[in-house]
């Protein structure tokens, strides 16, 4: 399946589509999702080795601007949290509050062992939060030791492939 | 080379120095005076360990507890490890005025092993949160179940 394929076919549904005027009729609840699955900005903040591959997906080679994520270095503009490595009990704290001021709507990627469940350090470490799903809600795990960009970007599709399917208009159930 | 050193020590602070003769290290079990041989590392023109590699804490069990300082001298290209090894309770003169290495590793020590290090300028935590409960590398140390509310240990019940 090629990139296009992937990113293309599922988007918003046209009611109607009028070539000529450059006007659609559809769903305002795709149009909104479409919008904001098209630019899910990060939040640029990485905690361990699993940074290195983050960055390493933003830079130049793997491009995460090409799916409009861009990272921002404030909670307050961002949309997506990308946990990326070892949460420490005495930053669980602090990715907690940073959460917390982050604008609805508001997602998390949890990109690594560690932040998925531990890591190596999931059975005799002292320090380290067994998963960062205990202290905010995780949208995306992605496996790795650290993953690589590709599998990053995978996550990201699959981050997208959610946000779709929200209902922004409509009260949540 | 580590006997000419050991000379050296003991000729100024009468035999404050032990030495095994299968270690390549010297112990000094009553620190009282360990600040002032510590001046004496630096300046004394045969020594000259200006460069402090390493500090690190152990814990002996039985309520003893140890700190190793790794010196080199970056002039005449020679190695010292010192040890002393101490009651847990007693207290350490601080080096951190000497070589300022030593002020972060102190703080290490204090905060993973517990050992006390008296005239520290600034000795809190370093690396555990300030409210953190114990000394984790201490062999007695036993894992809490909580923390601020956040479980430690592996909680099964999260998987199943």
């Amino acid at each position: 399946m090629s990139h296009e394929d992937y990113y293309v076919k599922d988007d918003f549904t046209l009611v109607e589509k009028f070539d000529k005027d450059n006007v659609v009729v559809a769903k305002l609840d795709d149009l909104i999702n479409w919008g904001r699955a098209g630019s899910p900005w990060f939040f640029q903040f990485g905690l361990a080795c699993c940074a290195i591959e983050m960055m390493a997906a933003a830079g130049p080679r793997h491009d995460l601007e090409r799916f409009g994520m861009m990272p921002r270095a404030t909670p307050r503009q961002a949309d997506v949290m990308i946990v990326a490595g070892t949460v420490t009990l005495k930053m669980a704290d602090i990715v907690k509050r940073l959460f917390e001021q982050m604008a609805d709507p508001k997602y998390v990627i949890s990109m690594g062992s560690c932040s998925n469940s531990g890591g190596p350090y999931w059975q005799h470490g002292y320090h380290v939060l067994k998963g960062v799903d205990i202290v905010v809600p995780v949208d995306v795990y992605i496996p790795g030791c650290p993953p690589r960009p590709e599998a990053l970007i995978q996550g990201i599709l699959e981050l997208q492939k959610k946000i779709k399917l929200d209902t922004p208009l409509r009260k949540k159930v | 080379m580590l006997d000419k050193i050991i000379d050296i020590i003991n000729k100024k602070f009468k035999d404050s120095v032990l030495h095994n003769e299968n270690s390549n290290y010297i112990l000094i079990e009553n620190p009282s005076n360990w600040k002032l041989i510590a001046d004496y590392l630096i300046q004394n023109s045969n020594l000259k360990f200006d460069y402090l590699m390493s500090l690190s804490g152990y814990d002996l069990t039985n309520d003893k507890v140890g700190v190793a300082y790794n010196f080199y001298s970056t002039k005449l290209k020679h190695y010292l490890e010192v040890r002393i090894e101490i009651d847990s309770n007693v207290e350490i003169p601080s080096v951190a005025e000497i070589w300022r290495t030593a002020n972060w590793h102190e703080r290490e020590a204090y905060d993973l092993v517990g050992l006390k290090f008296s005239n520290h300028p600034d000795m809190k935590r370093i690396l555990l949160p300030e409210d953190w409960d114990g000394h984790p590398l201490k062999k007695d140390y036993e894992t809490p179940e909580f923390y601020n509310g956040m479980p430690v240990p592996k909680d099964k019940s999260y998987w199943e």
